[in-house]
C-alpha cells in the first residue's frame, strides 16, 4: 500500500540528497563526466570564502530577525482576529492573500515597490516631504536598506503561515481561562503574557520551527529582489548555493554549501522539538 | 463583605430576539447564599456573567455593596468567581494558581505564602501545593478553584455549577463542604445550578429562572411548598408538583401528598378522594412511585403521581383501581390562563 508513496519520496527528495552528498565530497562540474572522491576538499576551500562565511552570517540574522518580526505579528493579529468583528472574514483572507499567492508574483511586486526610480514608497515620503525627490532611499541599492527590505518582503511572505498556526493555538483555549484571569484581577498583558503565552508555548514553538527551515532554505524572495546584492550583502546560504552551483557551474561547491544547511537544521529542529515537547508534559 | 443588586438588568444576544435575561431586579442579604435555578437556556449564567462583568448588559445595573459597577472590569469589582470547568491555569502549579490573584493585585510577594497556605488549609489540600492542575483529581481541582477564589478575600462569591463535574457520590460531599465553607466565612454568595437539590439543600433563598425572567425568589421552603407559578411547581421537585385541570383553574398537589386513602384519613384534616386505576410502579428502594390515571368523577381520565413511602407496604397492583386521597390544604391553586398562583377555592371532585 504504502509502495507508491515511498517510491514518491524516494525518487523526488531522497534521491537529490544523496545526490547532494555525493556532489559534495566530489569533484563534479557542470558538463563533467566521471566523478573523483575528494574527500572534504569542497568544505574547506568554501569555509575559506569570505562570501560563504558572509552567507552564513546574512542567513542567520535574515532567519532571526523575520522570525521574531514574523512572531510578534503574528500574535497580534491573532489576537485581533480571535474576537468576532464586522469583516472579519474578509480580513482573514486578506491577511491569507500572500501565502496563497506564488511568492514569485508577490516579490516581483514588491521589486516595484522597492524600485530605485519607480518606488511608490519613495514617492509617497516625497509627497509628505520626509525626503528630497533627488535623495530618496535606494531600497535595494544600499546593503543595509536591502538586507531590511528582504527581511521586510519575507516576513511579509510567512506572517499569514504564523498567524493561522497561533490563531489555531490562541482558539484552543478554552474561553474560561482568560475570563477567570480577569476576574482575578490580571489585566490584557498579565493575562496574555503569564497566561496565554505560557499556554500557546508548544505551537508557537512549532511555527517558529516551520518559519526557520522555511527562512533558512529559502532563497525566492533574495534572488527576487537584490540576486544577493549589492555586494553580496543579502547573500544568503540557499542562493549562494544556487549561485555557484548553478550558475556558476561548480556543482561539487555548490552541493558542499547546501549540505552545510543540514546539521544546522538537524539542530534547529531537535532543539525545537525537545521545546515543545517539555511544554506538552508540564 | 457586600450585597449584590440589580436593577432591571438585561440582556439581548440578537436585536430583535427575546432577551436571554429580561429585566430582572434582586437584592441579596449581606452574606447571604443566593441560588439561581433554572432549566438550561434560563439565562442564570448570563445573568451569573452580568455580575461578574464578563458580560455586558444590554440595559439595566449591578450594584455591588451599593456601588453602581456597570461599567466597570471584572477586577475591579472585588468579586471571585469559580467556574464550571474549573478553569485552572494548567501550566502554572497549585501555589501559583492560588497566588495569581495575589500577584494580579500587585500584593507584596512576602505576603504571598501565608495567605495561600490559609487558603489551601482552609479548603484541605496543603499537600498538593506543587503539583499541576492536571495531576489532579476532579474534587481537588475544584477545592483549587475554590481556593483560588478566596485567597484574596472577595467581597462577592460568584460560583457557576462548580459541581457539575463531579461525580454523584462526591457531588453529596462536596455539597456539604460548601455549605459547611460558605457558614465559616460569611461571603455572600452566588451559585448557579440547574440541579434542584443543590438549590433546596444549599441556598439560604432561591432564584427560579426560565426564559431570563425571574419566577419566583425565596426560601427552598418557599419555592417548594408554594410555587408562584405552573413553571415552578413543575421545575422543582421530582417527581413534579401534579396539576390537574378544573376548568379555569389547575389543581396541584405534591406526589408525596397523594396517599393511600387508609393513611390520609389517620390525620382529621379534610381531604379529597381520589380513585386511580394503576399504570405504573417504580420500586426505588426508599420509596415507590406510582403512575396512575383517575379512574371516575370529573376528572376520570386525567394522570397523577404518588410517591409512596418505604413505611407503606400495601401492594399496588398494576392496572387495578385503588383509593387515593390527599389532604386539602395542600393544594395549591393556578390560573389555568396564566399559570400564576390563584387563591384557593372549594373543589367538586365527583
Amino acid at each position: 500500500m504504502f509502495g507508491p508513496a515511498l517510491l514518491y519520496i524516494a525518487a523526488l527528495v531522497g534521491l537529490p540528497l544523496v545526490l547532494a552528498f555525493l556532489y559534495s565530497v566530489g569533484d563534479v562540474k557542470v558538463g563533467s563526466v566521471g566523478y573523483h572522491f575528494v574527500g572534504l576538499a569542497n568544505f574547506k576551500s568554501v569555509f575559506q570564502n569570505p562570501a560563504f562565511r558572509g552567507a552564513l552570517w546574512h542567513s542567520f540574522i535574515f532567519t532571526v530577525a523575520s522570525q521574531a518580526i514574523v512572531i510578534v505579528g503574528a500574535n497580534i493579529l491573532a489576537l485581533a482576529l480571535r474576537d468576532r468583528f464586522r469583516g472579519r472574514a474578509a480580513v482573514r483572507f486578506l491577511l491569507l492573500l500572500p501565502w496563497v499567492a506564488p511568492i514569485s508574483l508577490g516579490a516581483i511586486g514588491w521589486k516595484w515597490i522597492l524600485d530605485s526610480i519607480y518606488s511608490v514608497i519613495n514617492w509617497g515620503l516625497v509627497h509628505v516631504h520626509l525626503v528630497q525627490p533627488f535623495d530618496a532611499p535606494m531600497w535595494l541599492g544600499e546593503p543595509k536598506l536591502a538586507m531590511l527590505s528582504v527581511i521586510l518582503v519575507h516576513s511579509w511572505r510567512l506572517l499569514p503561515f504564523s498567524t493561522v498556526i497561533i490563531l489555531a493555538g490562541l482558539t484552543a483555549i478554552p474561553r474560561d481561562i482568560p475570563e477567570a484571569a480577569a476576574v482575578d484581577g490580571a489585566g490584557f498583558w498579565r493575562t496574555h503574557l503569564e497566561i496565554l503565552l505560557p499556554m500557546m508555548r508548544p505551537i508557537i514553538n512549532v511555527a517558529v520551527l516551520f518559519g526557520v527551515v522555511f527562512t533558512f532554505t529559502d532563497m525566492t524572495v533574495v534572488y527576487i529582489l537584490t540576486r544577493g546584492g549589492p555586494y553580496d550583502s543579502t547573500q544568503v546560504l540557499p542562493s549562494l548555493a544556487f549561485f555557484t552551483g548553478i550558475l556558476g557551474s561548480d556543482l561539487a561547491e555548490g552541493a558542499a554549501i547546501s549540505v552545510f544547511l543540514v546539521p544546522i537544521l538537524v539542530v534547529i529542529a531537535w532543539l525545537m522539538l525537545r521545546v515543545a515537547h517539555r511544554a506538552e508534559v508540564v | 463583605m457586600a450585597v449584590v443588586e440589580t436593577r432591571s438588568l438585561t440582556k439581548v444576544f440578537k436585536h430583535g430576539e427575546l432577551g436571554a435575561v429580561n429585566d430582572v431586579d434582586l437584592l441579596t442579604k449581606e452574606g447571604e447564599f443566593m441560588v439561581f435555578l433554572g432549566p438550561s437556556g434560563s439565562g442564570k449564567t448570563t445573568l451569573l456573567r452580568m455580575i461578574a462583568g464578563l458580560e455586558e448588559p444590554t440595559r439595566g445595573d449591578v450594584l455591588i455593596g451599593g456601588r453602581v459597577v456597570t461599567g466597570l472590569a471584572p477586577r475591579e469589582r472585588r468579586i471571585a468567581m469559580v467556574f464550571q470547568s474549573y478553569a485552572l491555569y494548567p501550566h502554572l502549579s497549585v501555589y501559583k494558581n492560588i497566588a495569581f490573584p495575589l500577584r494580579a493585585q500587585g500584593l507584596p510577594k512576602e505576603q504571598h505564602r501565608q495567605k495561600v497556605e490559609w487558603a489551601s488549609g482552609l479548603l484541605g489540600i496543603g499537600q498538593l501545593l506543587d503539583r499541576k492542575p492536571r495531576e489532579l483529581s476532579g474534587g481537588e481541582r475544584q477545592r483549587v478553584a475554590l481556593a483560588r477564589a478566596i485567597v484574596r478575600e472577595p467581597s462577592v462569591f460568584l460560583l457557576d455549577e462548580p459541581l457539575s463535574n463531579l461525580d454523584a457520590k462526591l457531588r453529596a460531599s462536596a455539597r456539604e463542604e460548601l455549605t459547611q465553607f460558605h457558614k465559616r466565612v460569611g461571603t455572600t454568595t452566588i451559585y448557579v445550578t440547574h440541579d434542584q437539590i443543590e438549590a433546596m439543600a444549599m441556598g439560604d433563598r432561591i432564584v427560579v429562572l426560565d426564559k431570563g425572567l425571574v419566577r419566583q425568589v425565596g426560601s427552598p421552603r418557599e419555592v417548594y411548598d408554594d410555587p408562584a407559578d405552573t413553571f415552578v411547581a413543575t421545575f422543582l421537585g421530582s417527581p413534579p408538583m401534579n396539576l390537574i385541570d378544573h376548568g379555569e383553574v389547575l389543581v396541584g398537589f405534591r406526589p408525596e401528598h397523594l396517599l393511600a386513602r387508609a393513611l390520609a384519613e389517620a390525620s382529621a384534616a379534610p381531604i379529597a378522594n381520589i380513585a386511580a386505576r394503576v399504570t405504573l410502579v417504580e420500586y426505588l428502594g426508599s420509596e415507590r412511585i406510582l403512575y396512575a390515571r383517575v379512574e371516575r368523577g370529573r376528572f376520570a381520565g386525567q394522570k397523577v403521581i404518588a410517591r409512596l413511602p418505604a413505611i407503606f407496604q400495601d401492594a399496588m397492583p398494576e392496572d387495578e383501581v385503588v383509593e387515593l386521597a390527599v389532604a386539602e390544604r395542600h393544594l395549591r391553586f393556578f390560573d389555568q390562563a396564566s399559570g400564576r398562583r390563584t387563591e384557593s377555592r372549594p373543589l367538586t371532585w365527583e
